[in-house]
Formats: C-alpha cells, sequence, structure tokens
C-alpha cells in the first residue's frame, strides 16, 4: 500500500477541524431542496389519505374534484391497480415470511389510518388540495388490530386477511444451536439470581426536518426523479424492478435533503404515484406532503415488546441472556421494516461476556403506520434492553454498576472477541473509555451527593444513569447480509478522477443528508493525493453522475463508502506513478510519493501529481499500456462491521412530587475509531443524543383505540427545542477499527444508541429507594408520577394512561414493582 | 384578487394574490424566494422565519395580505455584496448546521433574539429559540453560534439588515483565530 504522503508544515487533513464545505449555500438560503424545484408545465400532486385504520373501500366517487378549476387528473388505486406493482420488501428474513401486498395506493381495502386513497394532479398545489375535499369515499369499518399480543390470538381479527395470520415471522438465534455457546434454559434454571423484566419500546417517528418531496420528470430520454431520499441508487434500482421500468430509463437524484435518520431510507408509496403520473400524464408532476402527511404515512420506528431473562452468580458474573421480543410491523412491509429488529439481535449481549444467549424475534401485523429503520435501527433496541438489566442486576446484588458491568465485560486484552452472537469485536477499549467519563463526570462526588439526599429525603431526588455499550456499523459485509436473507450486499463505491488541471473530482456512492461527506471526502482524499482540500470536488446522489453506490444508513458511509474513496486514490496514485516513472526516465521503485508529488530517491528531481494529469490528458508520451487518464475506480466489501463503543453518564434531578425530570449533566465518551474531521464527530454525536433523549423522556406516537394517530403534528409529538436538552460533555477515546485502512467505525447512531437507556437508569436510578425498578418511556412527568405514587400505594399493576402501544395493552402496562427481581 | 406591494431583501414587488396566500407561499411560490422552507403545518417548527419590519415572523402564520407595505429580510438577504453577516459566519464556524433545513429560521429567530438581549447567557438563548426545531445538532452548536455572534456583533446588537452600513468583511483565518469580536459596525 502506498505511504500516506504529508506536506511538511502543513497540518494533515485527517483529523482536522475543517469547517464544511456544504454550509456555503446552506446558511445563505441558496438551496436546492426537492419542493424548491419547478420545471414547466410542471403538475402538483395532493394525496386524499384514509382516515381509518381499517376498511372496505366501498365507493369513491370523484367526478366533482374531477370539474374543479386547474384539475387535470384525479386517479384512484383502482385506476392504477395495473401498474403499480406492489412496494418492495428487500428482507424476507425467513422462508416462511408471510407478506402482504402493499400497493402504493389502496385498490379495495385500507389497513391504516393515512394510507393513500386517491390523488389529485392540477396546475397549482392550492387547486389539487382544494380538489381533495370534493372527493368522497365510502368506507366499510373492519375490525381494528392495535396491540402485538392479542393480535396473535387464535381468535383475533387480522389485518389481511388472505394471510390467515397476523404473524409476520419468527426470527431465533441460539447460542447452543449456533454452537458459539451454552443453553440459555439451562444458565437460567441454574441461576444464582434471576433477573426478569419487559421493557416497551415505544413507537417513534423519525421526524426528519424536511418534508419529503418528490418531483418527476418525464420529458426526457429518461424519466428523472429528485427525491428527498437517503437511497437514489436502491430507488432507482427498486422503481425499475416495482414498475418494470427498464432500469437505464430511470435516473435518480437526491438533491439536497433535509435530514433522514433511517425516515428517508424508503420507497415510498408517494414516489411511485408521482412516477406513475408523470408518465401517464407526460407532464413533471411534484408531491410534497405536509408535516401532518409526514406523520401519519412516513414510516415509524421501533415499537417493540421487550421481554428478558437474564441469569447470574451472586458475585455479578452474567451466565445467560434470553430475550423474546415482538414487534410491531404496522400494516404493511416496507423495504427493510421485517429485518430491523434483527439488526440488534446480534447487539443484546452487547460488551458483556454472556456464555448462553437466545433471541427471538416474532414480527407482528397491526392496523397501524408501517415501522421500518429510525436511526439505529434495532441497535438501540438492544442497547437500551440489556442496558437497563445491568443496572437492574446491580441494584438486585447491591454492587455499584459500573463495577457491575466492569466484571463482565470484554477486557481491553481480549480483542479480538468472538461474542456468544457470533460476531466478532476488532478492536474496543472500554476500560479507557469509562475511566475518562467517570473523571468528566465526577461520578463519586455525585453517588456522595445522592446518598446525602436520599438520607434527607430531598423530594427532587438525584438520579446516576450509566450506559456503556456498543453497535455494529458500518453495513455491512455483503456475505453477512446474504446470510441474513437481505435482498443486496453492503458493499461502496468510489471514482476518482483526476483533471487535466491538477484538480480532483471524487465521485461516491453514499448520498449524504446533512452528514458533511463533502467536507470529509474531501480531506480524506486530499491527505491521499497530496493535493489541496480546496480543490477537491464531491460528486454524489445523483444515478447519472454517480452510477454505483448503497447510498447511507447503518453508520456506513465512512467506513465503507470512505474507505472506497482511499482504495480509489492508492490506484489513482499506482497509475500516476507508472507514468511519473516514464516521463522522469527512472524505475518505479526509485519513486517515492509524498506532499502531491513523485519524487526520485536521493536526487532532487521528480514531478507533481497535476503534471502527470496534464501528461496523461496529453497522452503524447505514455508508457506502453497506459490509458490516457489518471482515473481510477474502486469498490469496498468490508470484512467485518465496525464497533464503535462508548460509556455514556447522565445524572438526572426528578421531582418526587411532580415527576419532572431534568437532566443535571450529561457525559460522553465515545470511540469512534479515528476521526477525519473532529468537528463533524462532535456535532453526529450531539444530534444522536438528542434522539436518544428524546426517547427517553418526550417522544411517543401514540394511537387512539381506532387506531387513529393522535400525534399528528409538531404540538402533540414531542420533538424536543432548545429548551428541552442539555448542555453535553462529550469526549473521546481512539481505538483504531482493524477492518479498514483508515481505521474508522462510524459515529452517526453511537449518541442515539447510547443516550436512552442512560437516561432511563437515571431517572429509574434516583427514584429507587421509592421501591421503582422501572419507568416506561417517554417518561413524562405523569409515567414518573404514577411510578411513584403505584409503589407508594400499592405493589399492584397499573394500567398505563399515556397511549400508544401501552395504553393498548389489556395486560396493563410494566408499573413499577410488579415484576422485579424473581428469582 | 387583492394587490399587494412588499419590499423584499431590497426588492419592491407589486403583485395580485389570493387572500388565502400564506406570506411564506408568496415568497417561495410567486417571488421564487426558495431560501425559506416550510418545516410543518402548525407553525411549531419555526423553519420559515422571516423578518417583517425587523421583527421575527413565521411566515406560515402570516398572509400575504398582511405583508401589504411592510419590509420582509429573508435568509437570502443577509449577505451584503458576497460577504456573509457575523451570524451566518458563526453558524458556520460553529458547525451549527448539518442538513441546514432549519437553519434559514434558526439565523432570523437568532438575529431577532440579539436585538432584544444584545449579550444572552446560554439559557436565554435556548429560550429565545424555544420555537425553532433542530433536529440534526442537538442545538447545543447552535447556541455556542448565537453567543459567538453576539460577541462578533457587539457593541449594538440588532438585525443589520435595519441598518444602512455594509456588514464587515470575511475575517482570514488568522484574525480568525486573533479576536473574538469583529463584525460589530451594524450600531
Amino acid at each position: 500500500m502506498t505511504a500516506i504522503p504529508t506536506t511538511p508544515g502543513t497540518e494533515p487533513e485527517l483529523g482536522r477541524a475543517r469547517k464544511r464545505k456544504e454550509d456555503a449555500r446552506l446558511i445563505t438560503g441558496s438551496t436546492r431542496w426537492t419542493d424548491n424545484m419547478a420545471l414547466p408545465g410542471m403538475l402538483h400532486l395532493a394525496v386524499l389519505r384514509s382516515p381509518i385504520a381499517h376498511a372496505r373501500i366501498a365507493s369513491i366517487d370523484a367526478d366533482e374534484a374531477r370539474r374543479m378549476s386547474g384539475v387535470q387528473a384525479v386517479l384512484t388505486g383502482r385506476d392504477l391497480a395495473d401498474e403499480q406493482g406492489s412496494l418492495p420488501c428487500a428482507w424476507p428474513i425467513t422462508e416462511d415470511m408471510k407478506s402482504p401486498q402493499a400497493p402504493p395506493m389502496a385498490v379495495d381495502e385500507v389497513h391504516f389510518a393515512g394510507e393513500v386513497v386517491a390523488v389529485v394532479a392540477a396546475r397549482s398545489a392550492a387547486e389539487a388540495r382544494d380538489a381533495l375535499d370534493a372527493i368522497d369515499v365510502d368506507y366499510e369499518d373492519l375490525p381494528v388490530v392495535l396491540d402485538m399480543e392479542s393480535a396473535l390470538a387464535d381468535d383475533s381479527p387480522l389485518v389481511h386477511s388472505d394471510l390467515g395470520t397476523n404473524r409476520n415471522a419468527t426470527w431465533t438465534f441460539d447460542s447452543a444451536e449456533a454452537g458459539t455457546g451454552g443453553d440459555v434454559e439451562q444458565a437460567l434454571a441454574d441461576a444464582e439470581v434471576r433477573v426478569e423484566r419487559t421493557f416497551r419500546q415505544q413507537r417513534l417517528i423519525p421526524a426528519f426536518m424536511e418534508p419529503r418531496s418528490v418531483v418527476v420528470d418525464p420529458t426526457g430520454e429518461q424519466f428523472t426523479m429528485w427525491s428527498a431520499t437517503q437511497v437514489p441508487h436502491i430507488l432507482r434500482t427498486m422503481l425499475a424492478m416495482t414498475l418494470g421500468v427498464p432500469e437505464q430509463k430511470i435516473r435518480v437524484i437526491a438533491p439536497d435533503v433535509g435530514g433522514g435518520f433511517g425516515g428517508k431510507l424508503q420507497v415510498t408509496p408517494e414516489e411511485v404515484i408521482t412516477f406513475l403520473l408523470a408518465r401517464r400524464l407526460g407532464r413533471p408532476v411534484k408531491w410534497t406532503e405536509s408535516r401532518s402527511e409526514t406523520m401519519v404515512s412516513a414510516h415509524h420506528g421501533r415499537d417493540q415488546v421487550q421481554k428478558l431473562a437474564l441469569s447470574a452468580r451472586r458475585d455479578g458474573t452474567v451466565t445467560g441472556l434470553k430475550v423474546e421480543l415482538l414487534a410491531d410491523m404496522g400494516a404493511y412491509l416496507r423495504l427493510v421494516s421485517p429485518g430491523v429488529p434483527i439488526l440488534g439481535a446480534l447487539m443484546f449481549n452487547s460488551i458483556y461476556k454472556f456464555p448462553a444467549y437466545h433471541f427471538t424475534c416474532t414480527n407482528v401485523f397491526t392496523n397501524k403506520t408501517p415501522t421500518d429503520a429510525y436511526r439505529g435501527a434495532g441497535r438501540p433496541e438492544a442497547t437500551f434492553a440489556i442496558e437497563r438489566m445491568m443496572d437492574e442486576l446491580a441494584a438486585e446484588l447491591d454492587m455499584d454498576p459500573l463495577e457491575l458491568r466492569r466484571k463482565n465485560w470484554i477486557g481491553r486484552d481480549e480483542f479480538p472477541f468472538t461474542t456468544i452472537a457470533g460476531l466478532t469485536y476488532d478492536s474496543g477499549d472500554y476500560e479507557a473509555a469509562t475511566d475518562r467519563a467517570l473523571e468528566l463526570f465526577g461520578y463519586r462526588q455525585l453517588r456522595e451527593e445522592q446518598a446525602r439526599r436520599r438520607e434527607q429525603g430531598d423530594t427532587v431526588q438525584l438520579g446516576i444513569g450509566v450506559s456503556t455499550f456498543t453497535e455494529m456499523c458500518g453495513l455491512a459485509p455483503s456475505r453477512v447480509l446474504g446470510s441474513l436473507s437481505y435482498g443486496a450486499g453492503g458493499w461502496e463505491h468510489a471514482q476518482i478522477r483526476v483533471l487535466p488541471t491538477g484538480k480532483v473530482e471524487v465521485v461516491t456512492g453514499v448520498s449524504p443528508h446533512g452528514q458533511g461527506h463533502v467536507t470529509a471526502w474531501s480531506q480524506i482524499v486530499a491527505e491521499r493525493l497530496g493535493v489541496p482540500f480546496d480543490d477537491v470536488e464531491v460528486l454524489h446522489g445523483d444515478t447519472q453522475s454517480s452510477p454505483r453506490g448503497l447510498d447511507t444508513y447503518g453508520s456506513r458511509s465512512l467506513a465503507v463508502g470512505g474507505v472506497a474513496a482511499v482504495h480509489a486514490a492508492d490506484k489513482v496514485i499506482e497509475k500516476a506513478k507508472t507514468i511519473a516513472a516514464h516521463l522522469l526516465e527512472c524505475s518505479e521503485d526509485d519513486l517515492e510519493f509524498s506532499g502531491g508529488r513523485f519524487g526520485v530517491r536521493g536526487t532532487d528531481q521528480g514531478t507533481g501529481l497535476a503534471d502527470v494529469a496534464l501528461a496523461a490528458f496529453a497522452a503524447h508520451d505514455l508508457p506502453e499500456g497506459i490509458e490516457p487518464n489518471l482515473d481510477a475506480e474502486a469498490s469496498f466489501d468490508p470484512e467485518n462491521f465496525s464497533f464503535p463503543h462508548g460509556t455514556h453518564l447522565c445524572a438526572t434531578e426528578v421531582d418526587t412530587e411532580t415527576g419532572a425530570v431534568r437532566i443535571r449533566s450529561y457525559v460522553c465518551v465515545d470511540d469512534v475509531g479515528t476521526v477525519v474531521n473532529p468537528l463533524i464527530v462532535e456535532g453526529q454525536v450531539h444530534g444522536g443524543l438528542a434522539q436518544g433523549i428524546a426517547q427517553a423522556l418526550y417522544e411517543e406516537a401514540v394511537h387512539d383505540e381506532d387506531g387513529t394517530l393522535t400525534t399528528a403534528t409538531f404540538a402533540d409529538y414531542l420533538v424536543p427545542s432548545a429548551a428541552d436538552l442539555p448542555e453535553f460533555t462529550t469526549d473521546r477515546t481512539e481505538t483504531r477499527a482493524t477492518s479498514n485502512p483508515l481505521g474508522v467505525k462510524g459515529v452517526g447512531e453511537a449518541g442515539t444508541i447510547a443516550s436512552t437507556p442512560a437516561v432511563v437508569n437515571a431517572v429509574v436510578d434516583a427514584l429507587r429507594p421509592l421501591g421503582v425498578d422501572d419507568v416506561e418511556m417517554p417518561c413524562s412527568p405523569q409515567r414518573v408520577w404514577r411510578a411513584i405514587t403505584g409503589t407508594r400505594t400499592s405493589s399492584d399493576t397499573a394500567a398505563e394512561a399515556g397511549g400508544g402501544l401501552g395504553s393498548m395493552d389489556t395486560g396493563g402496562g410494566f408499573a413499577a414493582g410488579s415484576q422485579g427481581g424473581s428469582r | 384578487m387583492p394587490r399587494i406591494t412588499v419590499n423584499v431583501d431590497g426588492t419592491t414587488y407589486t403583485d395580485e394574490v389570493q387572500p388565502r396566500t400564506l406570506l411564506v407561499q408568496y415568497l417561495r411560490e410567486q417571488l421564487g424566494k426558495v431560501g425559506t422552507v416550510v418545516g410543518c403545518d402548525t407553525s411549531n417548527c419555526g423553519a420559515c422565519t422571516v423578518h417583517m419590519d425587523g421583527h421575527s415572523v413565521k411566515s406560515c402564520s402570516v398572509l400575504a395580505v398582511q405583508a401589504d407595505g411592510h419590509e420582509i429580510t429573508t435568509i437570502e438577504g443577509l449577505a451584503r455584496d458576497g460577504q456573509l453577516h457575523p451570524m451566518q459566519q458563526s453558524f458556520h464556524d460553529n458547525h451549527a448546521l448539518q442538513c441546514g433545513f432549519c437553519t434559514p429560521g434558526m439565523i432570523m429567530q437568532a438575529l431577532d433574539l440579539l436585538a432584544e438581549n444584545p449579550e444572552p447567557d446560554e439559557q436565554q438563548v435556548r429560550e429565545g429559540l424555544e420555537g425553532n426545531l433542530c433536529r440534526c445538532t442537538g442545538y447545543q452548536n447552535i447556541v455556542r453560534a448565537v453567543r459567538d455572534a453576539s460577541e462578533r456583533m457587539r457593541p449594538g446588537a440588532g438585525p443589520p439588515m435595519e441598518h444602512s452600513e455594509p456588514t464587515s468583511p470575511p475575517r482570514t483565518a488568522t484574525e480568525q483565530d486573533r479576536a473574538q469580536v469583529t463584525g460589530g459596525q451594524h450600531s
């Protein structure tokens, strides 16, 4: 491999806190959001959605709407039935998985409130919207299925009657069967201490700030689609496969995209419908959703019931872990819906050395908005459950929760370590991250203060929450995805073109929507090629200019896509070296490449990369067999996941009279491997923390008993504001990943994955002396207060009225004290 | 249809608008001022924040006809002669944006905040931005940026578009490292 070049006297690009190139347009309003697009003759699409969660469509009368001013077309699912296909699900997790037809527009039956039943194309957005009011749909109500447990009962009504069941699939991993460890039932039977808990992962809404928008222009040789998507490449291929349109006739562009968080990792009904309308009408068509539409129709996240049993010895050594999940798919399978809980399947054991592990997940259909990826996708659920369990075990044993973790985690000298789930963690240093976090947090002082305040019986109690997490990132080795029945690979692609003037174009297959890839990729390539940062242009997000890629999700962009760019750069250097040697009339072996220059060892002779590029371009005198350019491309398929880790500590002030929770301090020390740009890494951590804390304290998608989403606006769904969040103290340790030449691990999801259990552990820790051993998320003042008063007055289970899945649960919520610490 | 005359970012427009047309729709759809964006339909997110006669308004909550005879400043009107406003520069320098969708509204609201309170502490910044949602940053760097801008804009804070002086030139990297306070020519 070519040595990493550096220019003497200049700061290395890798690790440098470069301010972002992306900002210049974004801070001046010179933006290219999809909804900004206006094309000649463009029509506007408005979408009529079912207000009913489950019904047969008896009739749709759109005659009046068709006569309204400016209305070009009104179409129903019946009109598109022959051409709209079924929305793709790329992850059939088991061979016998039940998969319903998923028409972009409902034809005979609606299965969730928010499903598309008709569309209007009109001259203006306002006229299209007006015409929706004139469409008369006659619905015949069908029974609504909302609760997962009752959905699995034999006598339950069905979401999709033709499937004959509400069970989508059951996926199992067992360490004894897999040969990676012992038998968990035996471990539980032999346990000196056994902790059993049931946790609820409430339903969440990704809530990216830019509402989704699609423009399709059918007037060129290709259909061109602009979409607010994370996945232009996947979208193109899936459109072709879903609609039978030749793939080369589709170009997809993701222009400026305003956040995604997994929420734009989708092939949406509206993308397909807009495409079909544009094709049918022969004119450009635009659809932009309102926020209320986003909330009901864009896919939701999380929504699991997690039943766990953990066995341990009295000295704190863990001996077994059994995980049984129910995961709510909602009404349909979207792109990766069934696989989301499976992404967590191999992470419940986390950083701990469990000798026996069993995981089973049953996916369930309900009459709710489909679920799919949301920041962390499967791994936050796993991390929450195990970190809550470790705190519960510590309480059971009256041990310090960090001491318990130290006793069980993989030591720094034990890497690489193959886990009970069969993954090999390449590197890590949990001791270093934890020691640094403890120091920044003032752990001992806070524990002392906590003891004082408990003794004094303060009405506001101090709680300390711990989360020592890891995650699997860098999705993903293609062979592993294959073994998990995923429909595609996990490689990534890059091309580098050195232009005749020595400037550089980097083409990447990842598709940023706020992460700062343009800046980071510029740094990586500038360092590798020894060219100025400003001389590097990064092209992305357009299947025409960046033809190969698998897009951005799963903290994969840097660890897979960035590494592809490194490999492409190395190929450029190799190619340039041959030309340089020819020009300098020396052997390639005599050349060394440093700071963008090939020098002949032991002489002052040499030539720069730009000169070589120009010579290649002129092609007057090239070595035999060398093509006249300095371009190279590379695909990178990682051999392993990457495993970022870290220690997060949270101190909460919990008012025992009102239930109000305030985060007093939050410290996290993350180890994301080598850092390309610390500014960007810190920003990713901040944003991740905000979303994880939001799950712990604020956000929940709540459905009423009819299946209507009652949190369908930002007035009801509590995305935290600046006033709701604390100042974070963040720091890093740096243990290189050994699975890629950069040593990077990925940072997009770490903050979200780690923070939720840290906060909830802190809330529970504050209340533990009152007999509380769980508070259901989000830990709203009402839920906290109920947990307190519930334990004070009775140990009975109290039904939770917060709504959502819990409120549907006929078995009651998870009120405090009812199911703790059995042995 | 009602006829309105509005000055937007220094240019005067006279247009017929539907009575129901929102200011943000007028800006985006009739004037092509697409730098101002729409993030919600309940006036919670603040992405559409602009200034009307120097005060921040959520342009989804103002009718176009209400802007008749008024001066509107959007994110597109802040930079002068290719030079960033100190608030824009602070957002860039402090990595106060990721996807950037909330940024126009956030910057316009931050300017209003400083006009009312030129030297806010952290909590005051957080409370002053409570009506503007960001999903990417966790707000920490936004708070830093606003406080940084308040330093740069001393003495005499206030949205510069209400003033006739040009904004200060962008600082060189060396100056940035050396000086905390520049760009305060707006009084």
